[in-house]
């Protein structure tokens, strides 16, 4: 009788067996593909529905934003501190969060299946995809990551050849938070073919002494809508040719979304960089 | 101290700080030893922090975003001239008068409340200057047609008028200068409530959440020569007016009645002084953000370093403050070249080991 619990058991594990591996590195396993998810980040919400899976979405974190239709969902607090009650109370088949957050015990200390992702890189968006694609029994991720990464391609590739050695600096907030090469902001740079001042070994989002942007004096310079004010006024800063010469692209916060975030919107945020660089390199 | 004349002012003085629930201060010093010692050390000390203030100085237009940069190598190259001239002199020199500002506010926080642990943000200005600077950016975000040199100066302007807000809002609840521990409370429960304020404002706008952090932590990045010499001219005014209302601060530590029974005019004097702590933390705030540390550790270098009346402590914890802030900034863009560390931290670092230092070698003793 024992045996036969046991043979039922390890048959009923071995026929709906799906097993996730996620970003900390623990096996998640699963009796069916999930049906209920809530997503505490936003690029994990954006990736959920680039796979046309948005409709299982029961909640999100209140920066999640897009798709559009995501905004309709019941927001269960930020990613960093959620509202653990809210999101019980959605009975969610699995919980999708950053690794940093402190909510994933606490979720699985009270039952739920929590799956941790932490895209930073290119090859992180892709690998998130395809972790996704498994867990939601989606066969083709592979093939929307094409799509995407086609995408990037397609934006390089709409740019003339005299912008191929524009200097570029990206700033990410006033501090000044640099985008390094090996950010995913420096790598869709990269995708560009143009040049980054920071070196890489500055790592990705290095804080710079100010004086080093105006000794690299770079010809373009990227940056989000609200820390664009006041950048010509910074002590010294007037001389930096991009400055001088007005080629400075501010992103409207819609936009700055799409740059920032580690997600299937790559390729829109290739096309707006592109469209900056069409316009304002020398 | 067995003289019966000297005996009565200790006594109420000792009742009175453990009335208000004060630590202790170290004594005043007898005018025997004390300013006998205060004599000899003061001006030793003063030339010695100016001296070392003025060699920072050159260090700090050396140390550049490469490491050590030699100022002398800029004289060939108007690249590195300029960026000597408009970026490395007026961020240094506004790295000693912030330092100065907060160390000379620090001392008058620390003389006025006969509280070691008193600090320049302690009347709710810190919390103030980042509720204004959360609301500014968050409307300024919104707002397309604000000429860009209007915001620049009014991200400081909005910083400044909150903390010399959060000042008023403070006296407002404690109705008015006169009772210090009431000031103290009524300063901590603003600093609360502001602070929780800044906090949901930067919940509703999280874009605003990096420029904020930027602002918690201090930098003097983006010091130019408009807002260096608008700090020094507020350093000027705060120090004449602290040197000379030094002596009511000396009078206070013998306890409020014994300074009323000296005929210093309490009232008028206690609100110069808040106006000076006021005006020094807001403009210092205002132009680099919130550096920590410094207003609080300054007072007790100085004090570690000589015995002195009140003036002359404000006046060296000033002193004290600049060269602090001037060093932690020196190292915080040097250490990690190009990149910078968060200069608060730095400044912890130094004057608190220093302090502690202090302390290790007196065991135990108060500083």
């Amino acid at each position: 009788m024992k045996f036969f619990a046991l043979a039922l058991c390890l048959m009923a594990v071995s026929a709906h067996a799906l097993q996730v591996t996620d970003d900390r590195g623990s096996t998640v396993q699963f009796a069916q593909t999930p049906q209920r998810i809530v997503s505490l980040l936003p690029s994990l919400t954006e990736s959920v529905c680039a796979l046309e899976q948005c409709a299982r979405l029961v909640g999100v974190d209140r920066y999640s934003n897009f798709p559009a239709s995501v905004r309709a969902l019941p927001k269960v607090g930020g990613g960093l501190d959620p509202n653990i009650e809210a999101i019980v109370a959605l009975h969610p088949d699995v919980v999708l969060l950053a690794t940093a957050s402190r909510a994933s015990a606490r979720l699985e200390a009270l039952g739920l299946k929590v799956v941790a992702l932490e895209p930073k890189t290119h090859a992180d968006v892709q690998r998130v995809l395809v972790t996704l694609g498994q867990l939601l029994a989606v066969n083709d991720a592979e093939r929307i990551w094409r799509g995407i990464d086609a995408g990037v391609s397609a934006a390089a590739q709409s740019l003339p050849a005299r912008v191929k050695n524009t200097r570029v600096y990206f700033e990410v907030n006033a501090a000044p938070y640099a985008a390094g090469t090996t950010s995913f902001i420096g790598e869709t740079l990269t995708r560009l073919g143009v040049q980054n001042v920071i070196p890489a070994a500055l790592g990705p989002f290095p804080k710079l002494n100010p004086e080093f942007v105006v000794r690299a004096n770079p010809d373009l310079i990227m940056v989000g809508d609200r820390s664009s004010i006041g950048m010509a006024q910074r002590p010294g800063w007037g001389s930096i040719r991009a400055i001088r010469e007005q080629r400075v692209c501010s992103f409207k916060p819609e936009q700055s979304d799409a740059l920032v975030r580690p997600g299937p919107r790559m390729a829109e945020a290739a096309r707006a960089m592109a469209a900056c660089l069409r316009e304002k390199a020398p | 101290m067995k003289d019966p004349k000297t005996l009565t002012p200790t006594l109420s003085r000792k009742r009175e700080r453990e009335e208000c629930g004060m630590a202790a201060l170290p004594p005043l010093p007898s005018r025997g030893e004390g300013r006998g010692e205060g004599l000899r050390g003061f001006p030793a000390f003063t030339l010695a922090l100016i001296l070392l203030a003025l060699a920072l100085l050159l260090l700090g237009t050396s140390i550049g975003s490469t490491g050590f940069d030699s100022v002398l190598a800029a004289r060939h190259d108007p690249t590195a001239l300029q960026i000597v001239w408009d970026i490395r002199l007026p961020r240094t020199l506004g790295a000693w008068v912030a330092g100065a500002l907060l160390g000379l506010a620090g001392a008058v926080a620390q003389g006025l409340f006969r509280n070691p642990l008193a600090d320049p943000y302690l009347l709710g200005s810190a919390s103030g200057a980042s509720l204004a600077m959360a609301l500014a950016l968050a409307v300024l975000g919104v707002s397309p047609f604000a000429t860009a040199w209007l915001v620049r100066v009014g991200l400081t302007g909005a910083a400044f008028a909150g903390a010399v807000g959060g000042v008023l809002l403070t006296l407002a609840l404690a109705n008015g200068v006169q009772h210090t521990l009431r000031l103290l409370l009524a300063g901590v429960i603003v600093g609360v409530v502001l602070g929780a304020g800044k906090d949901l404002v930067t919940l509703a706008i999280p874009d605003i959440l990096s420029a904020m952090q930027g602002f918690n932590l201090g930098s003097t990045g983006f010091v130019g020569w408009t807002a260096c010499l608008l700090m020094l001219a507020v350093w000027a005014v705060c120090t004449t007016v602290a040197w000379l209302l030094g002596p009511v601060l000396d009078g206070l530590t013998l306890g409020e009645a014994t300074a009323a029974s000296l005929g210093l005019p309490l009232p008028r004097m206690r609100a110069a002084l808040i106006g000076v702590l006021a005006l020094a933390t807001g403009t210092a705030v205002a132009q680099t953000g919130m550096i920590a540390f410094v207003g609080l550790a300054a007072p007790h270098v100085a004090r570690s370093l000589v015995k002195t009346t009140h003036s002359r402590l404000m006046l060296l914890a000033s002193l004290t403050g600049g060269v602090l802030l001037l060093a932690a900034d020196i190292l915080a863009r040097w250490l990690t070249a190009p990149q910078e560390l968060p200069v608060g931290v730095l400044t912890a670092v130094l004057g608190g080991s220093y302090l502690l230092w202090r302390m290790h070698k007196r065991s135990g003793g108060v500083l």
